[in-house]
């Protein structure tokens, strides 16, 4: 049977770059083609999950918290975790255990687990392919 | 399966996380049982040839009190039997040359480059 499971590892955070709404979309487009994916949220990333992240209005826009409608990388990762399930496909989704201690970012979504390297290495060794975006 | 590393962004954490993060992620990942070789690249082959650990930093009366060892990192991922390479071209072009390597480090050509990628299953570029 083909292995369809990609893993991704990941290091930004969220609003810092470019490189997370990629992250993002690369994984929403494998889901499309039909991949189960797993991620090691590693150093910044592990903070893209966080269950506290707050919606702000934005003066300069001249839009309250509602009309501003603040985009949430934990809201992106339920999405996903959403679209993976109307699919039938598996998210999995690991964050650094250390890296959320260090930055205080504990309190992750539900379906967010805590871990090590040693998942990724797992994740790796059961996948046909792994992309690994380190921060620059 | 077998990895390999290439660890292009040097000096990236070495306050903060008290050593190179992809290093440490590599230690780890081979104490889990992995299969991994390491290539330090770009600005990373300074790692090869360092030989003090990282000074100490203060910021105001903070006094760090256990700055980066990359020697020691080296060390310890040579201990793990983790081979690591670095080109003599990126060598060269910063002034440096195989013999200030740390003993077991291996300087490699990029024809060699080659059959190493042949021989590891994935490459993860950091």
């Amino acid at each position: 049977m083909e292995n369809k499971k990609l893993t991704f590892a990941f290091m930004d955070p969220p609003f810092e770059n470019e490189r997370t709404i990629t992250f993002f979309r690369l994984v929403d487009a494998a889901l499309d083609a039909g991949a189960d994916i797993q991620v090691f949220a590693y150093e910044g990333a592990a903070a893209l999950a966080f269950a506290l992240q707050k919606a702000h209005g934005n003066s300069v826009h001249h839009r309250d918290t509602e009309q501003e409608a603040h985009p949430l990388t934990k809201d992106w990762v339920a999405a996903l975790q959403k679209k993976a399930e109307r699919l039938g496909r598996q998210l999995d989704w690991v964050n650094c255990g250390l890296c959320v201690d260090e930055r205080g970012v504990n309190e992750s979504i539900p379906g967010c687990k805590r871990g090590s390297p040693a998942d990724l290495w797992r994740y790796a060794d059961s996948s046909f392919n792994t992309l690994v975006i380190g921060t620059r | 399966m077998k990895i390999l590393q290439i660890v292009e962004q040097a000096f990236r954490t070495l306050v903060e996380e008290q050593d190179d993060t992809i290093l440490w992620l590599t230690q780890s990942m081979a104490g889990a049982g992995a299969n991994v070789e390491v290539l330090l690249s770009g600005n990373a082959v300074y790692y090869a040839v360092m030989k003090n650990r990282q000074p100490v930093i203060k910021i105001g009366d903070w006094v760090q009190q256990e700055p980066a060892d990359i020697p020691s990192d080296i060390d310890r991922m040579l201990a793990q039997n983790i081979p690591v390479y670095v080109l003599n071209s990126e060598l060269e072009e910063r002034g440096l040359n195989a013999s200030m390597l740390r003993p077991s480090i291996k300087s490699i050509n990029q024809v060699q480059l080659v059959d190493i990628y042949h021989q590891v299953d994935q490459v993860w570029q950091w």
